[in-house]
């Protein structure tokens, strides 16, 4: 991890994975524990155990209209056409926007602008506009995964040697095939590594949209499960969503590896 | 197969400091058809500045440079260029870098595979077609570079120091397998070297360009001396020990040495 590497020392994968083992123990056994012994209502703070095993059970037990399955896939669904639609009109605008220094100097400005307004400040305003069935909760998603996508598409593409560029247009290659298979491929690991953060950004932002808007999703079951005076079911939710968040970025570094290797770079 | 000609050419950059900075300045030549013209300046003479103004990549202040007769505005396929660097793509293979000006031409799959395959051999390099440019050595690259050059024929070729980043034997090897190709496959040549042996070996003639602001200051017409004493048919390391060798070598080392500075 990061912070690791900062400290100079690369332990041993067996230590590390010990130690996280050791740090997870401590963090649900104290947890635990501060519920078995009474220290804390088990009203206020269910226990881990209670957690795990509310999540279980809605599994199969409808909860809020839906299974916790279908929630899940609700906010997935969301998840995925607001981080799709974020990487689409992102990389291939900050690529151009790397290439072509007027086009930078358009957008540059209001982007930097916008982007300080945080996702879930979009909210209101996308319920206004976009509803709170699909489009409101995807604009909002939108809202977060967006300047990710741009800002490593446009400084991978500033990063790609010139030359290359070069190179291409002397070999008769057009606009669009430079785009497409330099800039591109040049920029790619900036890319995937925007695409990460941007991931990351996206599922967190869903998930405060969906507190607001929605009538399925994970937000929403937790949402509904505070106004039913339910810790257990909020923290199922919880649970959750830090699972999802966990797996989608572990997919992504994983990619984001390969993209490395493939590229020489490891 | 196409000439180039440079007419009355200066290029400026603008600075800083608001006084244009004269990389160029009116210099006129011709390289003919099939004609291997080798330039050899010090640095700051602008050599490069000339090879991408022929290239389309930089644009003359004054003058024109024409290529078959037809000004020269923009990047094209009839120039291939060969960079110092390489310039391979890191993420397309051996086959896939030498393919792309095809591809880029629209030639068909099959016919692509052939020309591919030509080059590969003529460069000695079959079987690397699935390297990744990474995978090969420094002397490698720069042969896919040139087979990914000479493969969308080209009616002209330019090359910016191509062997620089090379080491001596490599690169020695190299200049061998240059005059190889261009005998084979003639092309008319500029070539840009700070290596003067380079230059004699390689060139029909040589140019010599002063520095501050860039101007041609001599041509060498090496075909003469090459003729009479066959260099073609003699090694690399034999030619360079001819005493017309060394006498061109030292004539246009003289010619550069009182431009360069004891602080280059």
């Amino acid at each position: 991890m990061a912070f690791m590497t900062i400290a100079g020392r690369a332990p041993h994968p067996r230590a590390l994975l010990l130690l996280s083992f050791a740090g997870a123990v401590l963090f649900f056994g104290g947890w635990h524990l501060l519920v078995a012994t009474g220290a804390v209502s088990a009203q206020t703070l269910p226990s881990p155990v209670t957690v795990l095993a509310t999540a279980w059970r809605l599994a199969f037990e409808p909860f809020a209209g839906h299974t916790l399955l279908e929630h899940i896939l609700a906010s997935l669904g969301r998840f995925a056409m607001g981080f799709l639609l974020a990487a689409a009109i992102g990389v291939p605008l900050g690529l151009a926007m790397g290439r072509f220094p007027l086009l930078d100097d358009i957008v540059s400005p209001i982007f930097e602008a916008l982007r300080f307004i945080a996702p879930l400040a979009w909210v209101p305003f996308a319920a206004l506009w976009f509803g709170t069935g699909i489009g409101g909760p995807v604009m909002v998603i939108f809202a977060g995964a967006f300047p990710p996508c741009l800002i490593n598409a446009y400084r991978g593409a500033k990063l790609v040697e010139l030359r290359l560029v070069e190179a291409a247009q002397t070999l008769g290659a057009g606009g669009l095939r430079i785009m497409a298979e330099v800039l591109l491929p040049g920029a790619l690991p900036s890319i995937v590594a925007g695409l990460r953060v941007s991931a990351g950004l996206a599922w967190q932002s869903l998930v405060g949209a969906e507190l607001i808007v929605a009538s399925a999703g994970i937000g929403y079951v937790m949402v509904q499960a505070q106004s039913n005076l339910a810790p257990a079911i909020v923290m199922a939710g919880m649970l959750s969503v830090g699972a999802i968040g966990l797996a989608i970025d572990v997919a992504l570094r994983r990619a984001e590896r390969l993209v490395r290797a493939r590229w020489g770079q490891t | 197969m196409k000439d180039i000609r440079f007419e009355n050419v200066t290029k400026s950059f603008p600075t800083r400091s608001g006084r244009p900075f004269v990389a160029i300045r009116d210099v006129s030549l011709t390289v003919a058809e099939r004609e291997f013209v080798a330039v050899v300046g010090p640095s700051g003479s602008g050599k490069t500045t000339l090879m991408r103004m022929a290239a389309g990549l930089d644009r003359p202040t004054e003058g024109s440079v024409r290529v078959g007769g037809r000004e020269v505005t923009a990047p094209g396929p009839d120039r291939a260029v060969v960079f110092q660097q390489f310039a391979l793509f890191p993420w397309k293979s051996v086959r896939e870098n030498i393919a792309f000006g095809l591809r880029c031409k629209g030639v068909p799959r099959a016919r692509q595979d052939e020309i591919v395959a030509h080059y590969l051999k003529l460069m000695s390099m079959e079987g690397t077609e699935d390297r990744f440019p990474h995978q090969l050595s420094g002397g490698m690259q720069q042969r896919v570079a040139i087979a990914r050059s000479y493969a969308i024929e080209p009616d002209v070729l330019l090359m910016d120091e191509p062997f620089g980043a090379l080491d001596a034997q490599t690169r020695t090897v190299m200049q061998e397998e240059l005059v190889r190709l261009t005998r084979k496959e003639p092309r008319t040549v500029l070539f840009i070297t700070h290596a003067v042996d380079e230059a004699v070996y390689l060139a029909d003639r040589v140019v010599v360009l002063a520095r501050d602001p860039g101007r041609l200051r001599e041509i060498v017409d090496i075909r003469p001396t090459r003729e009479a004493e066959e260099w073609g048919a003699r090694p690399i390391e034999e030619v360079m020990d001819l005493p017309s060798f060394t006498h061109l070598r030292t004539h246009l080392w003289r010619l550069l040495r009182d431009q360069i500075r004891p602080d280059d």
